[in-house]
């Protein structure tokens, strides 16, 4: 398989961000393995270690003619937020085309639990990031994904998202061999009716 | 059959950088592995440690770098290919053994693979190791994808051993944690046979031994060199009159840059892949004819100094530039757009970095203990008998995040091992109480040599070691004193009371921190112990939970609840910091403090501390997650 340009497609830069444990970094692996199944140039990039211990989880997934693997302020064409507080804190990431993916249930961080700080209104969170950026598509993931089966495909649900809002040249078969590729068989059903219910969500949006 | 021991059939994997050395590693034949985990390198050890029997390589976790640089050298002195990885404070630990090694070298192919962590992602400090291959004489390769790591580590083996000696695979972070595209060649199936041969005076280094085995590294440096002149890996493209010289992830900024910046006619790149011993008619040749070369490198300006020599040497007055704060920073990582500015400003091209949008100051998300886990307990308790007057050094490990508030439990940390030897230290200049804490991973790693001596001096202090079972911080691997495992309960390699008991230590105890008032009531006994000279050592044991559940998949019974004789206190937050807390509706009249059931993990902590928070048993369907 020898990777290739697609027509009118040069390149993306997703920035992912979320909290610990919910699952961005198979979310970043999916878009990863279906941009290879098309036989796209990708790369992703991911942090491993302590920031996974409830603290913030950022990757990133370059698709198309380009080497550099990470994504610097100001350079991402997607965000795939997966909280609204993260959403926010990633603004820097993007430039005024960004198209902003944001899973609209908050996670509330331990310093705002205990009262060391105030979570901002979900009024301020998005007038900020709207007034910035070319679109913004709010989800509930969670939610889609409990109409699936199980809150836990949250994550696959917001990937279905990405899939309906057609910014990447990647078929369904290609989403169905990745998923296939990264989650276990026995999980595969699930996965895919959040994926189908995310990508409805995208398609629309 | 493990994806990475498939055939290779021509498809591309989504590799990470640190699965593709592996990859490369089996298709170099390799076949004894040993590792103390560390991030970025933690993976290479743990996808070996998966693939097991199946691969027919021994795979140890040892307890620490410099073991298992001593222990892979044996093997491949001895004719079988080995490798080990660690993280770049790794090779600190194990420098001891690595400047010696290349004196006396190896049989078989031997790979260090080293990962600096710039940004300190995961670590200390940010340390450039590649110095260390310059301060060794070793040969070292820089990779910056991941299909590049693959390939490397194979022919980091074959330079191994057609010169003898360990061989550098120098990673970083962008490198060890990036997925890309790498491709498979064929895993050899023949196993080769191990034979040593008596050799004293090469393999015993006694200073006539090392006198000779000096002059002969001085020799071998130059035949590496020479194959680093000819090396596939250091290599030019493009042309102009500008020059860039690069390595490992650098490059992949820099192509982006060129293109960006309308330069692709205008600049020449050298990228150095087999980059030590510097291939100096390589950059000679490169800077001939050139006005001003750029060298782009993250971290020290290690190419850069080797560029400058090698301009002085032919006498060439040719700008060079590179470290400094308008150009190419010296501390984190670079990114797109920070290569694009040094460039820019270096040559004189114009450029617009891109907007970057503000936004207002947002609540903070740090990393913390997890709900339920021991370490929390036990920095709880301690806190209670010893209080702000005593002194905790600390050591590296999850619990190291006790330092944040509302706990505030570590006052020192150098390094692995630190806790316990720093802790004699104070304990001799200062009169207040020093409690040390070491997790039961790093005891093994780096504590006992401190420990031994904090006994023969008599230090006067408690060490607590925090021993949750496991390697936690690094993705749960094993260690010696390890009790659980996938197989269920076993008996540990090494009791860790049975080595403080071994040490001569008198003043021993061993509690389980969630039960608190026990734990308080041992704390206090061995704080009157303290006003006699000696070491006191409290074993705080009890599983990470998300290990326990991991091996022995319990179901969790109880979740706790407050009730509403809460007087809003609010103890629990400002003490216990569990982060299944939630303080809500504050200065209203519903203001009230709850715990989260998804994230209450049922340890009871809370509720021995608090007569306002009573369990609640999970109904069979449903109930917490």
């Amino acid at each position: 398989m020898k990777t290739m340009r697609k027509e009118g497609f040069e390149a993306v830069r997703i920035f992912f961000t979320g909290v610990g444990g919910q699952g961005t970094l198979v979310a970043t692996r999916l878009v990863g393995e279906a941009a290879l199944e098309e036989g796209m140039p990708v790369t992703l990039s991911e942090i491993h270690g302590m920031a996974q211990r409830g603290g913030v989880v950022e990757s990133t997934v370059v698709v198309g003619d380009l080497f550099s693997p990470t994504v610097a302020d100001g350079e991402a064409d997607i965000l795939m937020a997966f909280e609204p507080v993260e959403t926010l804190r990633a603004l820097p990431k993007c430039h005024s085309k960004s198209l902003v993916i944001s899973n609209s249930v908050p996670i509330v961080p331990f310093t705002v639990a205990v009262g060391q700080s105030t979570y901002p209104s979900h009024e301020t969170i998005y007038s900020l990031v709207m007034e910035k950026v070319a679109k913004v598509v709010q989800v509930d993931a969670v939610a889609l994904a409990r109409q699936a089966g199980s809150d836990r495909a949250a994550n696959v649900a917001m990937v279905g998202v990405l899939a309906g809002l057609n910014r990447l040249p990647i078929r369904e078969a290609s989403w169905q061999e990745a998923l296939k590729r990264v989650l276990p068989a026995r999980l595969f059903d699930l996965n895919w009716r959040a994926f189908q219910r995310g990508r409805e969500c995208g398609l629309t949006a | 059959m493990h994806e990475l021991l498939t055939p290779g059939d021509g498809r591309k994997h989504l590799l990470l950088g640190n699965e593709a050395i592996v990859r490369g590693a089996l298709e170099a034949n390799v076949r004894f592995v040993a590792a103390y985990p560390g991030t970025p390198s933690s993976e290479i050890i743990d996808r070996f440690a998966q693939l097991g029997e199946e691969a027919e390589v021994y795979v140890e976790y040892s307890v620490n770098e410099k073991v298992s640089m001593e222990t892979a050298c044996a093997a491949a002195i001895s004719g079988v290919r080995s490798l080990c990885s660690m993280k770049h404070v790794g090779l600190n630990v194990a420098a001891d053994a690595f400047m010696t090694l290349a004196y006396v070298g190896v049989k078989a192919g031997m790979v260090i693979v080293v990962a600096d962590d710039p940004s300190l992602h995961s670590s200390q400090n940010e340390q450039d190791d590649r110095y260390y291959a310059k301060m060794a004489g070793v040969p070292m390769l820089e990779p910056s994808t991941p299909e590049e790591a693959r390939e490397m580590t194979i022919r980091a083996f074959e330079i191994s051993e057609r010169h003898q000696i360990p061989c550098i695979l120098h990673t970083t972070t962008r490198v060890n944690h990036c997925r890309g595209p790498v491709s498979f060649g064929e895993i050899p199936t023949e196993k080769p046979a191990a034979r040593f041969e008596k050799d004293p005076f090469n393999l015993v280094v006694v200073p006539m031994v090392g006198r000779k085995l000096r002059l002969a590294l001085l020799e071998k440096m130059e035949r590496m060199r020479e194959e680093a002149e000819k090396s596939p890996f250091n290599v030019v493209s493009g042309s102009g009159s500008w020059g860039i010289v690069t390595s490992g992830v650098s490059y992949l900024y820099i192509r982006d840059a060129v293109r960006d910046l309308g330069i692709e006619d205008r600049v020449k790149i050298l990228k150095l892949g087999f980059s030590f011993p510097h291939p100096k008619a390589v950059l000679r040749r490169f800077i001939e004819g050139l006005e001003k070369v750029l060298v782009v490198e993250e971290l020290e300006p290690f190419h850069e100094e080797a560029l400058r020599v090698v301009a002085q040497q032919t006498g060439s007055f040719l700008l060079v530039g590179g470290k400094g704060k308008d150009l190419i920073p010296q501390s984190f990582e670079l990114d797109g757009v920070l290569v694009k500015r040094g460039i820019s400003r270096f040559f004189g091209v114009d450029y617009q970095p891109p907007e970057v949008f503000s936004i207002p100051e947002l609540p903070q998300r740090p990393p913390n203990l997890c709900p339920g886990c021991p370490h929390r307990a036990t920095y709880y308790s301690v806190k209670k008998v010893f209080g702000e007057e005593a002194i905790y050094p600390s050591d590296i490990g999850c619990y190291t995040l006790g330092l944040l508030p509302p706990l505030r439990m570590a006052d020192f940390l150098i390094c692995m091992g630190s806790s316990v030897s720093t802790a004699g230290g104070f304990s001799k200049v200062l009169d207040r109480p020093v409690v040390a804490f070491i997790g039961d991973s790093t005891f093994f790693h780096g504590g006992l040599p401190g420990l031994v001596n904090a006994v023969s001096h008599d230090h006067r202090i408690l060490l607590v070691i925090l021993d949750n079972g496991t390697t936690a911080m690094t993705g749960h691997q094993p260690h010696p004193g390890v009790e659980l495992t996938p197989q269920g309960k076993v008996e540990p390699k090494v009791s860790i009371e049975a080595v403080v008991r071994g040490f001569g230590i008198k003043k021993i105890a061993t509690v389980n921190p969630l039960q608190v008032k026990k734990t308080q009531e041992t704390l206090q006994q061995m704080r009157e112990g303290l006003n006699t000279p000696g070491v006191s050592v409290l074993i705080s044991k009890s599983p990470c939970p998300l290990f326990e559940n991991r091996m022995l998949r319990k179901k969790q019974k109880v979740v706790f609840e407050v009730d509403s004789s809460c007087d809003l206190c609010k103890k629990c937050l400002e003490e216990l910091g569990c982060p299944a807390f939630v303080w809500e509706g504050a200065g209203t009249p519903g203001e009230c403090i709850q715990i989260n059931p998804a994230l209450c993990s049922g340890c009871s902590v809370c509720a021995q501390v608090c007569k306002s928070i009573k369990p609640r048993r999970i109904e069979e369907a449903g109930g917490a997650q």
